[in-house]
């Protein structure tokens, strides 16, 4: 499906869709509350039949999160990107690794580098961090640790 | 020609005309005690340097090749090694059982090497139920298994004793059951009338089609008796970490490693006694001139020869089969294994009974 | 946590496997629910070799962070650089010089030789089976003469670089390929005689970790994994980079989805890629090795993805460039990360030498997954 077909078709079932232009793949930029909802019916969609999330991450943009998950449909061979705008002081989306399961893993990295809240998860806990670092979010920009220097 | 007949009976000579009958037969108890453990530790010795060279072999690598000529002295500086290493007991392990075990274990090896014959009347002790006894004392290294993976307050280890007690007490069914063909034929279990019964050729050849199921059969059930890869599921280093002895260190573990050994020399001289004809040279039915020079050959290098190629040929399984799963391997007990040797009992039986075999 | 876990509630044994363990390959560390010999449930405990791989490269410059990236799957370490500069390239717009395009498929495909030896040798050892590990090192060894002549290094080479690679090959490379391919033929039908056939070996593997192809995609997981399982994700053939396009080779699709599939998927890729070495090494065409960049890299402000076919999967590398001399941010998307995340599903219900089994064949490398 072209981009512009896969925009038509979003747009019908989201019509407060934005989306952005420039990058390789078609983005659409979210609030939390939009993205399980449009999840499901990415997922479900004969059209759009979104069933492989090849990569979920967080980028802290110092004002604010995003999530990124990059989509891909193994049968049709169209991809989309979607970015969904997080509160940085109390950033929290709701889960998708039940119609993803690779987010159930993704979401746990992105929830202990990031401090991202996901809600309804079936086991959100630290995963890579050892004990005691629950509320430390490594990966964010103003993260410092004298001790364990991750800066070069 | 000096043999190992000549020097024990010049012993036995000189001691009963010297001393009292009591105190020459104690001398002799000592004697063959010190022997048996002299051999062991031998054995032991050239069995792990055997089977490194033989794993180098396989692998395209040459093996220990720095102690000693050709590596030769690499096992004993292991030993020495290990002797000189702290034997750690885990906490919470139970101590009296924990040390206990690796003795069980070496003592069951040892007590094994008594009724083996070693040469033309070379025998520790021939008792009559040679055959019974050896079934019998086998089955007790399990029970030194069993001690250390409970006592060693480890799950590996338990798990790894667990499979071990399940194995070796299922192997043990159609390792006897391809001995007792062998008994069937002879119709005694003593080793000496079974080695005598082969004169005229081994039973291997003698015995037709049932003495080499029963051979094939025999030599599957003692490699899994023995935990042996592919039947190492006690030790699968890959699942269980190192089994029943993954606490074991020192010269503990040094034990199980030698009884591991002893086992191997000890089944494989019981397959050559059975099967090759112990000590007996080859000899084919009654061509007295080709048995004449074949007797030239000592009866112990015989022996020796046969057992280890029987060992060789388990250290070639170990080197080439990847390991079974739990489940295939009672499987292949209880499903394959254990149905053909009864039968091949009772071909055996109906080969005895009408005198078929030559 | 974990230190006081002995016995669930249930009475379910609860053992640790690793994370110093002969069958983790590494610093894996699972905790493994076990009912007797039946695995009930698998959850991995991970971050023992994590170096904090995405967030260094926040603060490396442009022509600095693909050496980082070599130690993430350091089995296809030369794939890893590729993706990397490839996702530079993406963002500066740089054409890459003929040669140098075929030289970095070359290197690719010896890597994937190299690591798929590896694994065959250590999947062979978790199974029980000593021997084949060394007759697999023998053969990788030759490939990795050969890297150390080209690139200088012989696991972590760094040999690709933003534009290009680093240095023309050694003048010994096309021979060596060449005799390479050519001992390299008779041996694959060696280690076929040796594993493959084994009746133990055949029932250890087959009907064991079966996943299914809708399991797959959901899992995310690629590579051999999907393609045992009857999924088409090679991206060489999906979404070809450099020269893939022009080369002659197919995608090894399986569809038993069990272990003995994953082996078979790997054991024909290895035939692929003597296949694809045999076209390019005749061909390696004159010119540059190296396009003309700047000193000092800057890329366009914007998000930039590029994913390659490492030996265990997809690897993408997602730039997020604020237009500086670093990056704002990274991500890598590691193949290992996402298959290891299916392993609790697959080996579920087993017993535990599947467990082995599986883990075997999903091929995890532990910095892979951590990074």
């Amino acid at each position: 499906m072209t981009s512009e077909a896969l925009k038509s078709t979003i747009t019908a079932l989201l019509p407060e869709a934005v989306f952005e232009e420039g990058g390789e793949w078609l983005a659409l930029q979210l609030v939390p509350e939009q993205w399980r909802p449009l999840a499901l019916q990415l997922r479900q969609h004969p059209e759009l039949g979104f069933d492989f999330l090849f990569c979920v991450t967080c980028v802290d943009w110092k004002t604010h999160l995003s999530m990124v998950y990059h989509l891909r449909s193994t049968k049709l061979g169209h991809h989309l990107v979607v970015k969904v705008k997080l509160d940085r002081s109390n950033p929290a989306i709701e889960t998708v690794s039940d119609i993803w399961r690779t987010a159930e893993f993704n979401e746990r990295e992105a929830y202990e580098m990031f401090g991202v809240k996901f809600l309804h998860h079936p086991d959100l806990r630290l995963l890579i961090l050892p004990d005691g670092w629950e509320g430390r979010n490594p990966m964010r920009k103003d993260f410092e640790d004298p001790v364990n220097m991750i800066k070069l | 020609m000096p043999s190992f007949e000549n020097i024990t009976n010049a012993i036995h000579t000189w001691l009963t005309t010297h001393l009292s009958a009591g105190w020459a037969f104690f001398i002799e108890l000592v004697l063959v005690g010190v022997a048996a453990i002299a051999l062991f530790a031998a054995l032991g010795l050239v069995l792990v340097l055997m089977e490194r060279r033989v794993a180098a072999w396989m692998q395209i690598r040459l093996g220990p090749n720095r102690v000693g000529p050709k590596g030769m002295l690499q096992s004993l500086a292991d030993t020495i090694k290990l002797i000189m290493k702290e034997g750690l007991t885990p906490e919470g392990a139970d101590k009296f059982l924990f040390n206990v075990a690796p003795y069980v274990v070496m003592i069951a090896a040892m007590l094994l090497l008594a009724p083996i014959g070693f040469a033309r009347n070379l025998q520790i002790w021939d008792l009559n139920i040679g055959v019974l006894y050896i079934s019998a004392i086998s089955s007790i290294s399990v029970i030194g298994i069993l001690m250390a993976g409970w006592a060693s307050n480890n799950k590996y280890s338990l798990m790894g004793a667990m499979r071990s007690g399940a194995q070796i007490v299922s192997y043990e069914l159609s390792a006897g059951l391809s001995v007792l063909a062998i008994v069937v034929l002879t119709g005694s279990l003593r080793i000496s009338d079974i080695v005598q019964s082969q004169e005229t050729g081994w039973w291997i050849f003698k015995g037709h089609l049932p003495a080499i199921i029963a051979f094939v059969i025999f030599i599957i059930a003692v490699t899994a008796e023995t935990n042996r890869a592919p039947f190492d599921l006690a030790e699968a280093e890959s699942e269980l970490t190192a089994g029943f002895h993954t606490e074991y260190s020192g010269m503990k573990f040094a034990l199980f490693f030698l009884a591991e050994y002893i086992n191997i020399f000890i089944v494989c001289a019981i397959g050559a006694t059975l099967f090759f004809g112990g000590w007996m040279p080859f000899h084919i039915g009654h061509w007295d001139g080709f048995n004449h020079v074949m007797d030239y050959i000592p009866s112990s290098v015989w022996f020796f020869g046969k057992t280890f190629g029987l060992i060789f040929l388990i250290m070639w399984f170990r080197w080439t089969f990847p390991r079974l799963r739990v489940d295939q391997l009672l499987n292949l007990e209880w499903k394959y294994l254990l149905p053909i040797s009864m039968v091949n009992l009772v071909l055996v039986t109906l080969v005895a009974i009408k005198q078929w075999h030559f | 946590m974990v230190e006081e876990i002995g016995t669930n509630e249930e009475g379910e044994l609860v053992i640790n496997m690793g994370p110093q363990h002969p069958a983790t390959h590494g610093v894996l560390h699972l905790v493994v629910t076990l009912q007797g010999e039946t695995i009930k449930k698998i959850e991995p405990h991970l971050g023992y070799i994590h170096r904090s791989i995405e967030k260094m490269c926040e603060s490396l410059t442009y022509r600095q962070f693909s050496y980082v990236t070599s130690r993430m799957d350091y089995l296809s370490s030369h794939i890893n650089n590729h993706a990397c500069a490839m996702c530079v390239e993406k963002g500066l717009q740089v054409e890459v010089p003929p040669r140098a395009q075929v030289i970095r498929v070359m290197v690719d495909e010896l890597t994937r030789i190299a690591s798929h030896e590896l694994w065959w040798g250590a999947m062979a050892m978790d199974l029980g089976a000593f021997t084949p590990f060394f007759h697999a090192f023998r053969e990788r060894e030759n490939i990795n003469d050969i890297m150390e002549e080209t690139c200088g290094a012989r696991l972590t080479m760094n040999y690709i670089v933003p534009g290009g690679v680093m240095a023309d090959i050694h003048p010994n490379f096309q021979k060596r390929v060449k005799s390479f391919i050519e001992l390299f033929r008779s041996k694959i039908d060696e280690y076929d005689e040796l594993v493959t056939g084994n009746i133990i070996f055949q029932n250890r593997m087959k009907g064991v970790g079966w996943i299914s192809a809708e399991d797959v995609v959901s899992y995310g997981c690629t590579g051999p994994v999907a393609r045992a399982s009857g999924v088409h994700s090679d991206i060489r053939k999906l979404f070809p980079y450099e020269i893939y396009e022009k080369l002659q080779f197919n995608e090894i699709l399986e569809t038993g989805g069990d272990s003995f599939a994953r082996y078979m998927v790997r054991m024909r890729e290895l035939r692929e890629s003597v296949h694809i070495l045999e076209q390019l090494v005749d061909n390696i065409p004159e010119g540059e090795f190296q396009a003309k960049t700047k000193a000092v890299l800057k890329l366009p402000k914007g998000e930039f993805y590029q994913r390659v076919e490492t030996a265990r999967g997809e690897l993408g590398v997602y730039i997020v460039s604020e237009g500086a001399t670093t990056p704002y941010r990274i991500k890598f998307r590691s193949p290992g990360f996402a298959n290891l995340s299916a392993l609790d599903h697959i080996a579920a219900g087993g017993k535990l030498g599947d467990l082995v089994a599986s883990m075997g064949t999903l091929d995890l490398v532990i910095p892979d997954i951590d990074r």
